[in-house]
């Protein structure tokens, strides 16, 4: 599904991504964590094609073909899915607007016909009602004066919407109450299939007690500096990074 | 007809002895203005008398006046005496012969707004043979328009059929002397529209010019009055999405609402004239005076735009509030790109107990484009519990366009309530980039965020308008960003 090889990404001349290796096949869920600024938002974002990043060297394959020549719309219609860290407000546009605008890009991209009103909002209803999404919020504008917690919701809404074959996940558990967070687990648990793959980005060991990752990894300071499956996770929230990175630097 | 063509004659003798002889039987007066370029277009048009003087008492009030150099916009100086005031409807001589001979970038908003071919020559100035049916649509409307006792003619069927209300209303609420396009516009006025609505009538349909523009051009300097008796009601469309070429690069329009006791006005422009290459060449100068007086009690006036077109746009359509509990508001969308300039805003002027307005103002600039806000409100003495609620808000696409706001304030009584909010944003990468993660074009993404910007102005519009409206600010600031 996604082989990202050697990859090195700079901001504005500053080298943040120094080489990352990471495959995710389809069907498995990986969780990537790590101390703050070392790198796993502009993974996220390189992978969902933002601007601003420069890609210096590496590779990055998306169902075999080159996602870096890829427009992001391109990408979200083949099926790449990034739940904002930190969500946007667009003023004045109605969610479930936006969200039908969405659904009918990605449908035309797959040839298929748009969906008429009644079916949408079929759909939606449905939806919400699987990720608990009040739907006063479905009224408003997107993420206008959401909070913090209804914007992370809004994002997981969007997702079961959409059903992308790539999530990326960053940080969606932030911010987020214990039942909302169940909530959120359980609309990725229900979205968690042999033919979709999903990245978790987290600093928490509580979210993969209800999503349990295939494997962990740990970056920093711009590499992969360990992997394994969910015991490291634990390990992490016991003794923190330093023992990892400690030992990376002995390596 | 003999005592016209007297008149007539009368005339052109005396043209004569201001050594300039104007060939009455011309299809078009020569270059410049004069008093007999103003008794020329007046006999043309068959006018009595009284319309006559009206116009040479504009015409002498013109003479001393000065054009305003106070608006945020530059343009290179306008020679009066070059422009042609009167023309005849234009003939298949004037104009492109083929779509062929039309700006690709015109043709290409044309098909984007899936306008039909014929129509599209028409609105390109190509001449055609075809006759449109809207001719036979008008005509259905004004029988049952007639029903109800509405009167919705030309200006010169107005002056011709009911010199009584315009002779009353005309100037009223703009005079002659208000301004110097004002004045210019009084002067030499082609045509327009007249409106009258009888005491208790609401009007069954929104009223639309755009019928009786297809039937007759009314050429550059356009005279509109409606008038809205006792308790009576209107909804008046202008102007129309497609945008619209003209030979005639300036264009100064006047129009006067009356709003007489329990009255409603509601008039909604989308204006989409020419605005020019995108190095603004052969764009329109719009200076247009538009003005509502709300002169009896608990009468309401609402001005809504959508100003997207012309290379420079100098308008602020404004409200009397004169009877008490009078309501004036202005929802305005005003969107410059490419070399485009705006100065637009209104004025509400406060004079009756308990009236209130709303302004909300909301500006676009892409490109190189200067969009200027400009607004008044006054409260006179006797204003009491007046109130005002003001919102401008400005988007910026790009860093080489403007967005300029300059509110002022007058206020004469102390129980006068103001309350005014502004801001300017910039359309961010963050929105951009979030809707295109979702499978959102770039296009599309910049259009719905206009749009939800604009969302207080376009729920003003009647629907099948806002729809359109919608569709033109998107296909507007096509290659805005990236
Ligand atoms: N536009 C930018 N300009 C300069 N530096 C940037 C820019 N974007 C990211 N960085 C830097 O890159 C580093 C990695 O940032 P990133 O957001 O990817 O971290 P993160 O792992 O997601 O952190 P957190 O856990 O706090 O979310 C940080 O040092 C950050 O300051
Ligand atoms: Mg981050």
């Amino acid at each position: 599904m996604l082989e990202i090889s050697d990859l090195r990404v700079s901001v504005g001349g500053k080298d943040i991504l120094k080489g990352i290796n990471l495959t995710v096949n389809a069907g498995e869920v990986h969780a990537i964590m790590g101390p703050n600024g070392s790198g796993k938002s502009t993974l996220s974002h390189v992978i969902a094609g933002r601007e601003g990043y420069e890609v210096t060297g590496g590779s990055v394959l998306y169902g075999g073909k080159d996602l870096m020549e890829m427009e992001p719309e391109e990408r979200a219609r083949e099926g790449v899915f990034l739940a904002f860290q930190y969500p946007v407000e667009i003023p004045g546009v109605n969610n479930v607007y936006f969200l039908k605008a969405a659904v009918n890009a990605v449908r035309k991209h797959q040839g298929l016909d748009e969906l008429d009103a009644i079916d949408f909002m079929k759909l939606v209803k449905e939806k919400a009602k699987a990720v608990k999404m009040d739907e006063s919020l479905l009224k408003r504008a997107v993420n206008e004066g959401f909070s913090g917690g209804e914007k992370k919701r809004n994002e997981i809404f969007q997702m079961a919407v959409l059903e992308p074959k790539l999530a990326v996940l960053d940080e969606t558990d932030s911010g987020l109450d214990i039942d909302a967070l169940r909530i959120v687990a359980e609309g990725v648990n229900s979205l968690r299939n042999e033919h979709r793959s999903i990245m978790l980005v987290t600093h928490y060991q509580r979210l993969l007690n209800y999503i349990e990752p295939d494997y962990v990894h740990v970056l920093a300071d711009g590499r992969i500096v360990k992997s394994g499956d969910r015991r490291l996770a634990e390990e992490l929230e016991e003794r923190g990074y330093g023992w990892v990175l400690k030992r990376e630097v002995a390596a | 007809m003999a005592a016209s063509t007297d008149h007539v004659e009368d005339l052109v003798g005396k043209e004569y002895e201001h050594g300039f002889v104007t060939d009455i039987e011309a299809e078009t007066a020569p270059p410049g203005l004069s008093e007999d370029v103003v008794r020329f277009i007046s006999a043309k048009k068959d006018e009595p008398q009284w319309m006559l003087d009206w116009r040479l008492k504009a015409y002498e009030h013109w003479l001393t006046m000065q054009e305003p150099r106070w608006a945020h916009v530059h343009h290179q100086a306008i020679d009066y005496q070059a422009i042609s005031y009167y023309s005849a409807p234009k003939t298949k001589d004037d104009g492109p012969k083929s779509l062929d001979e039309v700006d690709p970038k015109l043709l290409e908003t044309y098909a984007k707004l899936g306008i039909p071919l014929e129509e599209q020559k028409a609105l390109a100035g190509v001449a055609v043979d075809a006759v449109f049916d809207s001719v036979s649509v008008a005509t259905t409307f004004k029988d049952k328009l007639a029903q109800h006792g509405i009167v919705f003619c030309s200006m010169s069927e107005a002056i011709k059929n009911h010199p009584d209300l315009v002779q009353r209303y005309l100037g009223s609420v703009v005079p002659q002397g208000d301004n110097f396009f004002a004045a210019l516009n009084s002067a030499v006025f082609s045509d327009g529209s007249f409106v009258y609505v009888p005491a208790g009538v609401r009007c069954p349909m929104e009223l639309s010019t755009y019928f009786r523009i297809n039937a007759s051009k009314t050429g550059q300097f356009e005279r509109t009055l409606i008038i809205v008796d006792e308790g009576a009601y209107v909804s008046y469309l202008e102007g129309c999405t497609a945008p619209m070429r003209d030979e005639n690069q300036l264009h100064a329009a006047v129009v006067e609402l009356v709003a007489l006791k329990d009255a409603e006005i509601k008039y909604s422009t989308v204006q989409n004239w020419y605005p020019g290459d995108e190095e603004g060449r052969g764009g329109i100068y719009n200076f247009v005076t538009k003005r509502g007086d709300c002169r009896g009690d608990n009468s309401k006036i609402s001005w809504t735009q959508v100003e997207t077109g012309s290379a420079i746009t100098w308008k602020y359509p404004s409200c009397i509030l004169r009877g008490d509990n009078s309501v004036g508001q202005f929802y305005s969308v005003a969107l410059t790109n490419n070399r485009q300039q705006a100065d637009t805003g209104t004025k509400m002027i406060h004079i009756g107990k308990n009236t209130s307005s709303t302004i909300v103002s909301k500006g676009i600039s892409a490109g190189h484009g200067q969009n200027a806000y400009r607004g008044l409100v006054k409260f006179a003495k006797g204003a009491e519990n007046a109130r005002n609620y003001s919102q401008c808000d400005s988007l910026l696409m790009g860093d080489k366009c403007g967005a300029h706001t300059f509110p002022y304030i007058e206020v004469s009584n102390p129980t006068a309530k103001v309350e005014h909010e502004a801001s300017t944003s910039k359309i961010g990468e963050d929105q951009l980039f979030y809707c295109m993660q979702r499978g959102i074009s770039e296009e599309d993404a910049v259009s719905m965020i206009v749009n939800g910007f604009c969302k207080e102005v376009m729920k003003e519009l009647p629907m099948e308008f806002a729809v359109e409206a919608q569709k033109l600010l998107g296909i507007s600031l096509e290659g805005a960003v990236g």
